[in-house]
């Protein structure tokens, strides 16, 4: 289980304070795919590196399985929305990574990089370097590379944002493939509303500045779900809710902006 | 849908190869062009317009100066002790540079401790330096060695850790996640995320490195390609001077594609600006 427990997270600089994060609570079951949507500059990527370990919270904790987290380690697998596979390592060799940090033997590896590079759909580019890599397809091997290291927890910061939009909906029907397939708990930001429904089986919506989760809503759509989910009532009538409530927020930030 | 996805991917590799070839091809006519008119502007100064032969000596004289030097039993020789030099001093520069500098990148503690001296000697002119290498290791081998190496050290750890640092911290931030720690960071990350870049620090240092060679063997040397310019001076063979000259630019060019070789050799995988 990931549980954030009042997290508050403030950036101090010579002129200014930025409350970034302000008493964020969130209890994250196992195996649920948890979607925070929220506009640029929420905060949502700075709750993200905390609970990967990348930054340190100012009040709060956030915890897995009751252990508080200090630091990055492999339970937390994250994938970026900037592209970071090892340029210097083939396909394979990138999903290879995590199982050879921890040492598992060459079997052990073989055979898990053969599964998620399966799942994942690359297998015949498994020998190609990243620069002859598609944006989506790089961002197939950043998953297969966080899956095959085995975490508890997925962590995703807007991994489709750079990607077109078809691609994005082929990468979304296939991480939903994929997670139903190999059950993990997944926290996964965006600010694509369409996306947080299609995805989540809970949504977190965050304010801006101080960076608060305004509303959570369960998402009681069927799974499997693909994409003709999209134009069913029920999917709109969410989809209303949530940007009823963004647009909300946005006013109040143009207004406060204007004075 | 894969199927197309792989298609559409080879042919726009086939593409990309195709206007590589093309800009290959246009690069290396104009290489030609310009040894032509440089050869051709040579030849009429001293052909046609007969220029002083003391000031510019035809092709001819130089090809003769070439012969004499080789026959002479100079020519290889003094190549030879010269590249032993060079090599020898930046193979030490480059030993100790690139660690230090990856150090500097990634800790503020060491960066802090050595930038003040290496910001410092940097500026010096190694010439002014010459006299003090001399008292200090006399003026043997060692002395032009520590020429080299103190002219190439300086400039490559800035280098080096201007290169690593520049490595993306998504990068390691990703390794962080995936489990790496300690040790790991530098040798499954850092450096070969810093490699190809450290190779062309190595590449341009090179350059350099000849050129305190030749600064290393005017003073206090008997012997090498520097050496031999300056006591050709003296007898006023400007003929020498200019084969001397070729010797050292023909070595630096063939060092740099050498780099630029091993460079393409071992990182199949780095994407070149421009490419």
């Amino acid at each position: 289980m990931l549980y954030v427990n009042g997290l508050y997270k403030t950036f101090v600089d010579d002129s200014s304070t930025v409350n970034a994060l302000q008493d964020i609570n969130m209890h994250i079951e196992p195996n649920e795919f948890a979607v925070i949507v929220g506009p640029s500059g929420c905060g949502k990527t700075t709750l993200l590196n905390i609970a990967a370990g990348l930054e340190n919270a100012t009040q709060g904790t956030i915890s897995l399985n009751g252990n508080i987290i200090t630091g990055p380690g492999p339970d937390r697998g994250m994938v970026f929305q900037s592209y970071t596979l090892f340029p210097w390592l083939t396909v394979e060799q990138n999903v290879a990574f995590g199982p050879r940090q921890q040492r598992l033997n060459p079997m052990e590896i073989e055979s898990k990089v053969d599964h998620y590079l399966k799942v994942t759909e690359l297998i015949q580019f498994r020998k190609m370097y990243p620069k002859a890599l598609s944006g989506g397809m790089k961002q197939r091997v950043a998953i297969a590379r966080a899956l095959a290291n085995d975490p508890q927890v997925l962590l995703m910061d807007e991994p489709f944002g750079a990607l077109d939009a078809q691609t994005r909906v082929v990468m979304q029907e296939l991480l939903l493939q994929v997670w139903e397939e190999d059950q993990k708990t997944i926290l996964f930001i965006t600010h694509d509303i369409d996306e947080a429904i299609f995805l989540a089986d809970t949504i977190y919506i965050m304010t801006r500045q101080p960076g608060t989760i305004k509303k959570i809503m369960q998402v009681p759509l069927n799974r499997p779900r693909d994409h003709s989910f999209i134009i069913t009532p029920e999917f709109i009538r969410m989809k209303k809710e949530i940007l009823e409530l963004i647009w909300e927020e946005s006013k109040q930030a143009a207004m406060e902006a204007r004075g | 849908m894969q199927s197309n996805g792989f298609t559409s991917f080879k042919l726009k590799k086939k593409q990309a190869e195709g206007e590589k070839d093309k800009g290959k091809v246009v690069s290396r006519r104009y290489t030609i062009l310009s040894l032509i008119i440089i050869s051709a502007t040579w030849c009429l100064l001293t052909f046609i317009i007969r220029v002083n032969p003391i000031f510019l000596p035809s092709p001819l004289d130089v090809a003769e100066a070439f012969v004499t030097l080789y026959t002479g039993g100079i020519l290889v020789p003094y190549t030879l002790i010269s590249l032993y030099r060079v090599l020898l001093g930046f193979f030490f520069a480059a030993l100790l540079a690139i660690p230090l500098g990856i150090l500097m990148a990634s800790s503020k503690k060491v960066e802090g401790f050595s930038a003040p001296f290496i910001g410092f000697v940097r500026y010096l002119p190694v010439t002014a330096l010459i006299p003090l290498m001399i008292l200090y290791f006399g003026i043997g081998e060692l002395e032009k060695m520590m020429v080299i190496f103190v002219g190439t050290f300086f400039q490559l750890v800035l280098m080096v850790q201007d290169t690593v640092s520049s490595v993306p911290g998504d990068l390691l931030k990703a390794s962080y996640t995936l489990g790496t720690r300690g040790t790991a960071v530098y040798t499954r990350v850092l450096l070969p995320a810093a490699l190809p870049g450290i190779m062309d620090n190595l590449r341009i240092c090179m350059g350099w490195a000849w050129t305190y060679l030749v600064i290393a063997e005017l003073v206090a040397a008997n012997s090498g390609l520097g050496f031999m310019i300056m006591r050709s001076q003296r007898f006023l063979k400007t003929d020498q001077i200019f084969a001397g000259l070729i010797v050292i630019g023909c070595l630096g060019i063939i060092t740099d594609y050498l780099f630029r070789y091993l460079s393409r050799l071992l990182f199949p995988w780095y994407e070149r600006l421009g490419q």
